[in-house]
């Protein structure tokens, strides 16, 4: 092994200038698959960051109006989902795949108050336990709502991160709020979590026990959403038949056409998920053939170089077999050289792709902009994993072994009498 | 017997066939130093090409040291010349890029020997050429005498049967020329080599025990030269 590196150091060494220039191009190709990739994972992670924030196996019902007569009432009927429909979906035909149901009900346009700071116009939401697993909801401090609450209607209030800096005046000691009162309009909660919302909108609900803000508002069986999760959905398919199950079970309990896809809204975030990943695979399968076709050019170069190089040493090669050098002994000599020129170059083009990666999330990874009235990053880490650094270095050796493949063909071919009469 | 060949055959085809040896009948034994003489398209460096299974033939029976040597594959011929033939080329065919002691070093590299042992042979050789000085130049640094030299050792180093010198003072001058052949004299004499040199130069052909003639791709014939009185200049110059 020793002497095949000494061999290849030899040639190469004497070609310097050559081998740079052929490197260059693969290093080039492999530079433009890892950006290309990473930039397409940054994107990919700066559309998902919002949906990554959910239970994939959820989805969210809601009232509507229905579109099309049935059982003798007429169309445009508002459905209003009751507190009865949660029981349905909790105990009813569909109850063996239901997991956990969270029904809420919200009141806003109230002031809270802390001390003589207040925020105007704040939400009140309230919720059930299964809540934060659904919507996987991050607690800075505290913890969540829960059973003990609902059952005694507790007055407890989740604030967010941002009412809690506000609160400590810029502080982060979040821990020091919990056990504090505030006073939404004129009723006093006691703080018992900080949730983190998001940055980037109007993510200021507070949460409390759906129970409590029913017997304190006195409100009816109305609720304004029912969020539940499932198991058991592998496809897009039995998602589907899933999600026509339910809307048949609630559409018939309000007296709706089976089918009206109006007469109750169904948020499916299961399918969701599932197009969101295919669009992903899509998106990176593009990145790769383009980053490949990129590569493909440097490849050719390599080629091109070992084919001029056998040219130059066919002589050399005819020494080698007139002293009993085998054919599979030359042919090991320049596909090996061909794969560690790729490989090596390829190297260092992964590790500039990979600066390069970084260089992105420092700059345009930091900035944001202005899309469908909201604000969202334009890339959210736009690095490739170790899985792609491993499949780019596959890539490398067996993109090597082609470029080196014919060329050594051609040196084993070489008849030694020819080469040594060739001075 | 070392070498035996039954009536060889062998045509080029280059549009037009050229029938090149027309029945060659030879035997040469273990220890004998043989030269093979010419005019140019006589076919002897043909013969030399078969003679060291560096071209196949196409009648006959070609037999080196006990195996027969025909249709063999490319594997299997350079195995036998790797171990039975030692080549010593006019134009010296050193490896550009290699040392001496490298270049000397290289059929054994095709042995599968280790490094270490590989290199104290080589510097072993270098050392009887009178060349351990010059073990790590390159040939291009030495003088035509010392390249040849080194060719000599590298032909040496795997103890072939027979060694296969192609014009070997083509490229020297007359002084060099006669050390060279005094170098080869001298490893027949001393260690037995058996030496097949094909020239035409009739000096070089002098140092030889046995002269054969070839003429038209037959041997005309085959002169017993053990009184070394065969060259028209006298038995210790090399006529250039």
């Amino acid at each position: 092994m020793h002497d095949l590196f000494i061999e290849i150091w030899e040639s190469v060494r004497r070609n310097k200038v050559r081998t740079c220039l052929t490197g260059l191009a693969v290093a080039w190709g492999i530079f433009m698959l890892i950006v290309l990739l990473g930039a397409g994972n940054g994107l990919m992670n700066a559309f998902l960051s919002d949906s990554g924030e959910f239970a994939s196996n959820t989805m969210m019902v809601g009232g509507g109006y229905t579109s099309k007569p049935y059982d003798g009432l007429k169309q445009g009927r508002r459905i209003a989902l009751t507190d009865h429909d949660a029981d349905l979906l909790k105990t009813g035909p569909l109850a063996d795949r239901i997991d956990l149901v969270s029904s809420s009900v919200s009141r806003s346009g109230y002031t809270m108050t802390y001390g003589r700071r207040y925020f105007n116009n704040v939400t009140l939401n309230g919720t059930f336990p299964g809540d934060i697993e659904m919507n996987r909801v991050k607690m800075d401090a505290g913890r969540f709502i829960n059973d003990k609450d609902i059952s005694e209607k507790r007055k407890v209030i989740i604030i967010t991160h941002l009412h809690a800096k506000n609160f400590l005046t810029g502080g982060t000691d979040y821990d020091k709020l919990l056990g504090q009162k505030v006073k939404v309009g004129n009723l006093s909660f006691t703080i018992i979590g900080v949730r983190h919302g998001m940055e980037n909108e109007d993510d200021r609900d507070l949460y409390v026990p759906y129970t409590t803000i029913k017997s304190i508002f006195g409100l009816n069986d109305e609720v304004a959403g029912i969020t539940f999760s499932f198991h058991g959905l592998t496809n897009e398919a039995e998602s589907d038949a899933f999600e026509n199950e339910v809307r048949t079970t609630l559409n018939t309990a309000h007296r709706a056409a089976p089918d009206d896809r109006r007469a109750v809204w169904i948020w499916n975030r299961f399918k969701q998920n599932l197009q969101m990943n295919k669009g992903r695979s899509i998106l990176l399968t593009a990145l790769w053939i383009i980053g490949l076709f990129t590569l493909v050019s440097g490849i050719v170069g390599v080629s091109n170089i070992m084919l001029i190089t056998v040219k130059e040493r066919t002589h050399e090669f005819g020494i080698r077999k007139a002293l009993g050098a085998r054919p599979g002994s030359i042919l090991k000599l320049i596909v090996t050289e061909s794969v560690l020129i790729t490989a090596f170059f390829g190297y260092v083009g992964m590790l500039l792709g990979m600066i390069a990666c970084q260089i992105l999330d420092m700059t345009v990874g930091q900035s944001r902009m202005e899309m469908f009235g909201q604000s969202i990053k334009m890339l959210d880490n736009p690095t490739v994993g170790l899985g792609t650094a491993i499949g780019a270095t596959v890539v490398l050796i067996v993109a090597g072994t082609i470029a080196g493949i014919f060329p050594a063909m051609q040196a084993a071919k070489v008849k030694p009498i020819e080469a040594l009469r060739a001075e | 017997m070392l070498i035996e060949l039954k009536n060889i055959h062998k045509t080029y085809d280059n549009g037009q066939p050229l029938h090149v040896l027309k029945g060659i009948d030879l035997e040469i034994e273990k220890g004998e130093f043989v030269s093979i003489m010419g005019a140019s398209g006589s076919g002897k460096s043909t013969l030399l090409n078969i003679l060291g299974i560096l071209d196949n033939y196409d009648e006959g029976e070609y037999h080196l040291a006990g195996h027969l040597i025909k249709n063999l594959s490319e594997r299997e011929s350079a195995t036998y010349r790797n171990q039975m033939i030692g080549f010593v080329f006019q134009s010296f065919n050193l490896i550009g890029f290699k040392t001496a002691v490298e270049n000397v070093e290289l059929p054994l590299f095709y042995q599968g020997m280790n490094r270490h042992r590989r290199r104290e042979l080589a510097m072993g050789y270098l050392e009887k050429m009178g060349l351990t000085d010059w073990a790590g130049h390159y040939p291009n640094e030495m003088s035509g005498g010392q390249k040849q030299r080194v060719a000599i050792a590298r032909a040496l180093i795997t103890h072939p049967e027979i060694i296969l010198a192609d014009e070997p003072t083509g490229a020297l001058d007359s002084k060099t020329s006669v050390e060279v052949m005094e170098l080869l004299t001298k490893l027949n004499r001393e260690d037995g080599v058996t030496i097949i040199v094909v020239t035409h130069e009739s000096g070089v052909a002098n140092c030889a025990d046995k002269i054969v003639h070839i003429k038209d791709g037959l041997i005309e014939r085959v002169e017993d030269n053990s009184q070394h009185h065969s060259s028209m200049f006298g038995t210790t110059t090399i006529m250039k």
